[in-house]
C-alpha cells in the first residue's frame, strides 16, 4: 500500500473505528440504562437478506460480532419485517426460538426488548435488549425509551456503514482508489500542483454545467 | 402498479356512487343503520359473538389447529412465481414466525365467532416485503373482508402513495383497515393515514378497555401490555407491543359490525369513539 492510499485509508479506518466504537458504547448504554444482561444491534445486509451481530454488550460480547442469520427469521427478523417494536418475557416457552438462540449463540435469554434501527425511511437494523430484571413491571414507557434510544444507534449504525462505503471506494478495486494511487505517487514538491489541477478541473466542471 | 388498475377494474362495477342527489333519488341513499342518541357498548356490540363478521389477518400466517384459535376459514400467502411477479396463492404452512398467530388469538379472544382468514406477508426475509405488503393489502380489499389486521408498517416513502390509495379504496369499499401506530420518532405507514384506525397501547389489562386520542396521529389506545398471546406449537407467549393492541380494536371492531353489519367505516369510528373507556367517563 503507497503512502497516500494508507493515509486515505488509515482516515477512513479510523472512522469506521471510532464509529464501530460509537456503536459499542451505544448498546453498552442501553444494556445499563435497562439493567439488563446484554445489548446487541443487528445489521441488516440488505444484498444477502441477512441479519448480523454488529455491536454486543454483555452476555456473548466477543463471540457473536459476525454471527449472521436470514433477516425473515427470528424476533429480531420480525422486528425489522413488521417495522414495530415487540417485547417478549418468556422466550423459553417459544421452543424453536430458545433451541436455536441456544445453538447459535450458546445462551438463551428469558426475556427479549427489540426495536427497528430506522434512518429517515431506511431499515438499518434492530436493536435488542435482552433479560431486563425480571422483578421490576415493564412500563410502556421503557418501550418508548427503548424507540428513542434505537434513534441513536441507528444513526452511529448509519456511520459506520458511510465510513466503510468509503472505505471500499478508496481501497482496492473501488472506484476512487485511482484517484489515491496516483496522488500517493507524487513526490512532495509535485503535489500542490497536482491538486491545483484538480481544483481546476473542479472548476471546469462547475462552469460547464 | 397492478394495483391501481385493478381498482378501475372494481369501480365499474357499481351504479354508485353518484356525484348529485336528484330530489326523487334521496330513497336510494336510506341509512341501513342510524346510530342512537345515546350509543352505549350494550348497543354497540351487546351479545354480539362476532359471528358472520370476515376478519383478515394481514401477517406471518396463523398457526392452524392452535387451541386458542380454532379454525381458520382459508390461509393464503403472497409468493413469487417463477417470472418473479407477486401471487396470491393457498398456503399451508401455518405460521413461519407467532405473531400472525398471536395476533389472530387475540381477534379470537374478543370475538370468539368471527371467520379468519390469514394473508401470510411476512417471513420471506426483509427484502421485497413493501411490495409483498401491498399485494397482500390490495387481496384482502378486493376480498371485502369487513376488518383486516395490520400489525406492521413500512417507512419506505416510495409506497406512501399507494398504500395511501388503497386505504382510502378500503375505507369506500367498507373494508376497515385497523393498523399498528409507531412509538418511534419516525414516520411509518399505513398507521398515519385519517382512513384507517390507527392504534397504540396502553397499560390496563382489561382487553374491552380502549381510549380515543382527541390528539391524532394515533386515534385509539387498546391493551398492548404484559399479553398472554397465542404462539407457535400450540403454546403462548408472553408479549406487549403495538402489535397486540391492534387485533384488539379490531376484535371490538368485529364485535360491532356482528351487531350492525351494515356501519360503514366512517360509522364505525363513531361508534368506537362513543364507546371509548374515556369518552364513557366523560359523559
Amino acid at each position: 500500500m503507497t503512502d497516500l492510499e494508507a493515509a486515505v485509508a488509515a482516515g477512513v479506518l479510523g472512522a469506521d473505528e471510532a464509529h464501530r466504537a460509537l456503536l459499542q458504547a451505544t448498546v453498552e448504554v442501553a444494556r445499563a440504562i435497562f439493567g439488563a444482561k446484554a445489548a446487541s444491534v443487528f445489521l441488516l445486509d440488505e444484498e444477502a437478506d441477512e441479519l448480523v451481530f454488529e455491536a454486543v454488550a454483555g452476555e456473548g460480547e466477543g463471540d457473536l460480532i459476525g454471527m449472521r442469520f436470514p433477516a425473515g427469521t427470528g424476533l429480531a427478523g420480525w422486528v425489522l419485517t413488521t417495522g414495530e417494536p415487540l417485547v417478549v418475557d418468556d422466550l423459553s416457552a417459544d421452543t424453536r426460538w430458545s433451541r436455536s438462540a441456544a445453538e447459535s449463540t450458546g445462551y438463551v435469554p428469558k426475556s427479549m426488548m427489540a426495536v427497528p434501527l430506522l434512518v429517515e425511511e431506511r431499515a438499518l437494523g434492530v436493536l435488542s435488549v435482552l433479560d431486563r430484571p425480571a422483578e421490576t413491571k415493564l412500563r410502556l414507557a421503557e418501550v418508548d425509551l427503548l424507540g428513542l434510544f434505537a434513534n441513536q444507534a441507528a444513526i452511529a449504525l448509519d456511520l459506520l456503514q458511510r465510513a466503510r462505503r468509503a472505505r471500499a471506494a478508496l481501497s482496492g478495486e473501488g472506484r476512487l482508489a485511482p484517484l489515491a494511487r496516483v496522488a500517493a505517487r507524487l513526490e512532495e514538491d509535485e503535489r500542490d500542483t497536482a491538486f491545483e489541477l484538480l481544483a481546476a478541473l473542479d472548476r471546469l466542471l462547475a462552469e460547464t454545467r | 402498479m397492478s394495483a391501481a388498475i385493478e381498482f378501475h377494474e372494481h369501480e365499474e362495477e357499481e351504479d354508485l356512487p353518484a356525484w348529485s342527489l336528484p330530489a326523487e333519488a334521496v330513497d336510494r341513499i336510506r341509512l341501513p343503520v342510524t346510530l342512537p342518541d345515546q350509543v352505549t357498548r350494550e348497543w354497540a356490540w351487546g351479545g354480539s359473538t362476532g359471528a358472520g363478521v370476515r376478519v383478515c389477518i394481514l401477517d406471518s400466517g396463523i398457526e392452524l389447529e392452535h387451541p386458542l384459535i380454532g379454525r381458520v376459514d382459508r390461509s393464503v400467502a403472497v409468493l413469487r412465481d417463477e417470472d418473479d411477479a407477486l401471487q396470491v396463492v393457498d398456503d399451508a404452512e401455518g405460521d413461519l414466525c407467532g405473531h400472525g398467530t398471536a395476533c389472530a388469538g387475540v381477534v379470537r379472544s374478543l370475538a370468539p365467532d368471527v371467520e379468519l382468514t390469514s394473508v401470510r406477508v411476512l417471513g420471506a426475509g426483509y427484502k421485497g416485503g413493501g411490495e409483498t405488503m401491498l399485494r397482500g393489502l390490495t387481496w384482502a380489499i378486493e376480498q371485502q373482508f369487513q376488518v383486516v389486521n395490520m400489525s406492521l408498517s413500512t417507512t419506505r416513502t416510495k409506497y406512501v402513495e399507494r398504500l395511501h390509495e388503497l386505504a382510502d379504496r378500503a375505507y369506500f369499499k367498507r373494508v376497515l383497515l385497523v393498523a399498528s401506530a409507531h412509538n418511534m420518532p419516525v414516520e411509518s405507514f399505513p398507521w398515519r393515514f385519517a382512513s384507517v384506525i390507527s392504534v397504540g397501547s396502553h397499560e390496563e389489562t382489561d382487553p374491552l378497555t380502549f381510549y380515543y386520542n382527541p390528539t391524532p396521529p394515533v386515534e385509539f389506545f387498546g391493551r398492548g401490555l404484559d399479553l398472554d398471546l397465542a404462539w407457535l406449537d400450540g403454546g403462548t407467549l408472553r408479549a406487549t407491543g403495538n402489535s397486540f393492541a391492534t387485533p384488539h380494536i379490531a376484535g371490538i371492531c368485529a364485535l360491532i359490525l356482528g351487531k350492525h353489519p351494515d356501519l360503514t367505516p366512517f360509522q364505525l369510528k363513531s361508534v368506537l369513539y362513543q364507546t371509548a373507556s374515556n369518552a364513557k367517563e366523560a359523559a
